[in-house]
């Protein structure tokens, strides 16, 4: 280890964390049951644009992916397992030391960095993919996180953007459901306010010079209890979009 | 961590576990796949053949292996049972099981043992890496991967490892995964005949006091016999010499097939009903044998092996596929909620199947007789066993559907 700054015990707290962010049955299983929606979604739309291999066991070799708001580095991890080389960015600190940890336990080499997509974006990196999943609807300046987000991909690179619909559904399922029936999530965790339509989000990528390819939604089925894609964007849904070769 | 990496590590070369590497290795190409044996791998000197289902042949249909398996296989058209107490000159007929589960699709196959073991091992790819003979020391579960500790001092490593090492699995042991048993107090007794008559593609059953006795039509003039007995009666029968053996089997089959001759002496093994009290523990599935022993009253124990190979398949290639974790809890849950049903649901049928014909109480008799004609005469619930006993359902596993995982 190179810093010598960090204090052990602190490493013990990120560890025990890392350990409950990563435990599917744990405090954080609702995003646990989200991962393979989202995931089956990017590989295969990644692997669809990037004309790349589906059968073989790393189809993502070559591409350049970055992780907004990586959290735990749930969704950098699988992804940095399928080939893709990962930066993993979030402006929590401790998310970042927590996703270090486990990155550094599971064997990847994943690049996390405790920044924001604007910081990012000044200074001029490019991805191939850029994920930016689960993250628009807790910014204040959503144009301005949008704008950062656009210019951080590639020409002839994709855009996933993953959020909730501002919806009379929405309300009730994400927050009095999720959040005060199920207990899913933290209270508090959305503001209803904050949520964007499929209709804004594609504005916002027109206007950043991104062109939305498609929109899906993403349902839960209590029965299988698994999430999976449909056409309802009434709650949750993700948009794809391609920014032109220059 | 240091040893040897691989994906996914299989334990036990036997057809179930030969199984589980061909549909690994056939789903997706590049995964790194460890085979290790006690035993250096080679085709078994095995005269037995072994039932496989309708639904069970799917799966090797779909991976490719069933072309080579055909060759030897002998479809069985008809199943018929029959109820006789030790006295009984006549087989009266209870219960008739006819041909096809689909048009065309007979409702199980003879196959040699030799022939599954020598399609399967040549069908292995080049991502299987063969570890034998190799003596397993050690079982370890690690946050990222299991350990796997070799006699000769080498280690393994790999997310998830597969117990498909038998009825008396190590791995099972070292993960301190109990089994729930109930010892028969039986042996079954194994061998193969030659007959005079044709068997027509026939399977019987017949059940006598002293247990099941079934015969499996093989290809030619020739079945497959499998049938039960108390202890100390199999070790009679074992010390006969052929002729007189082939005798007691006449006595048994009545007319059916004519004269009998023995192609091979007697085999004998400890009957018994074990089941995993879990089918997972961290980083470990138990498969096959290693998972359940069950009854060989419905020639079910292969077949199950199987669909736990078809189940447990998808579940890793549907991680692996997303970049997740094969041996993550929430993916082994996925795994044991899938087999633990049907593994319950057979063992309480082969048991109570044996539990209510090795029984010569005349009552027993007459009630068992009643429920088999109502069930012969009620086509649905005989619909139900024959596509359960083919394994056909409708929201199983993709390779027991026939479809690619």
């Amino acid at each position: 280890m190179t810093d010598t700054t960090i204090n052990p015990d602190e490493i013990a707290k990120f560890a025990a964390m890392a350990d409950e962010w990563w435990d599917p049955t744990g405090k954080f299983k609702p995003l646990h049951k989200f991962n393979p929606v989202r995931l089956g979604y990017v590989r295969d739309k990644a692997i669809a644009h990037f004309d790349k291999d589906s059968t073989v066991r790393r189809p993502l070799e070559g591409l350049r992916i970055l992780d907004i708001g990586c959290g735990g580095g749930l969704l950098s991890e699988p992804l940095a397992r399928l080939g893709a080389t990962m930066v993993g960015i979030d402006a929590g600190e401790k998310n970042i030391a927590i996703a270090k940890h486990h990155a550094e336990q599971s064997g990847l080499a994943i690049d996390y960095r405790a920044t924001t997509a604007e910081a990012l974006d000044a200074t001029g990196e490019k991805f191939d993919v850029v994920l930016n999943m689960e993250v628009v609807e807790h910014v204040d300046n959503v144009p301005l996180y949008m704008k950062s987000c656009a210019s951080l991909v590639k020409p002839g690179g994709l855009m996933f953007t993953a959020t909730i619909n501002r919806t009379p559904r929405a309300w009730a399922l994400a927050i009095v459901g999720a959040e005060y029936v199920l207990g899913w999530l933290p209270k508090g965790t959305h503001d209803f306010s904050k949520f964007l339509t499929p209709d804004e989000i594609s504005a916002l990528c027109g206007r950043y010079g991104l062109k939305v390819v498609d929109k899906v939604g993403v349902v839960f089925h209590p029965l299988s209890d698994e999430w999976r894609q449909s056409r309802d964007l009434g709650v949750n849904y993700m948009v794809l979009a391609e920014k032109p070769q220059a | 961590m240091n040893g040897a990496s691989f994906d996914i590590a299989i334990v036990g070369g036997g057809p179930v576990g030969l199984t589980m590497a061909v549909a690994l290795g056939r789903s997706m190409k590049g995964l790194r796949i460890a085979l290790i044996d006690r035993r250096p791998f080679s085709v078994p000197r095995d005269q037995r053949a072994s039932a496989i289902a309708a639904g069970v042949r799917r799966i090797f249909v779909e991976l490719g292996v069933w072309t080579g398996m055909a060759i030897g296989a002998e479809p069985v058209r008809q199943m018929k049972i029959t109820d006789s107490g030790t006295g009984d000159i006549s087989r009266p007929l209870f219960l008739r099981f006819d041909g096809d589960v689909a048009p065309g699709e007979p409702f199980a196959h003879l196959v040699p043992n030799q022939l599954v073991a020598e399609t399967l091992l040549g069908a292995l790819g080049p991502d299987v890496e063969i570890i034998a003979p190799a003596e397993i020391t050690g079982f370890t579960a690690g946050p990222a991967s299991a350990r796997l500790d070799l006699a000769d001092g080498r280690t393994i490593l790999a997310p998830l490892v597969i117990a498909a090492d038998g009825a008396n699995s190590a791995l099972r042991r070292m993960a301190d995964i109990e089994v729930i048993a109930h010892d028969y107090q039986q042996s079954g007794l194994v061998t193969t005949i030659m007959h005079e008559l044709d068997h027509e593609g026939t399977a019987y059953e017949h059940f006598r006091p002293a247990g099941p006795f079934a015969s499996l039509p093989l290809p030619g003039r020739r079945s497959s016999l499998v049938w039960t007995e108390g202890r100390a009666r199999a070790e009679e029968l074992k010390a006969l010499p052929l002729e007189a053996v082939a005798e007691e089997i006449e006595a048994v089959m009545g007319s059916t097939l004519g004269k009998v001759t023995l192609e091979e002496g007697l085999q004998s093994f400890p009957l018994r009903l074990q089941v995993a009290k879990s089918f997972t523990a961290p980083r470990l599935a138990l498969i096959g044998d290693a998972a359940h022993v069950i009854h060989p009253v419905a020639g079910q124990g292969l077949n199950l092996g199987l669909k736990d190979v078809a189940a447990l398949a998808e579940v890793a290639v549907d991680a692996f596929r997303l970049g997740l974790d094969p041996g993550a809890a929430d993916a082994l849950e996925r795994y044991q909620h899938w087999r633990r049903f049907d593994t319950a649901l057979m063992s309480m049928v082969t048991d109570g199947m044996v539990r209510l014909f090795s029984n010569d109480v005349a009552p027993v008799r007459a009630l068992r007789d009643l429920g088999m004609g109502v069930v012969d005469r009620l086509p649905p619930i005989k619909d139900f066993l024959i596509r359960r006993a083919a394994g056909l359902d409708s929201r199983g596993p993709k390779l027991l559907r026939g479809l690619p995982i």
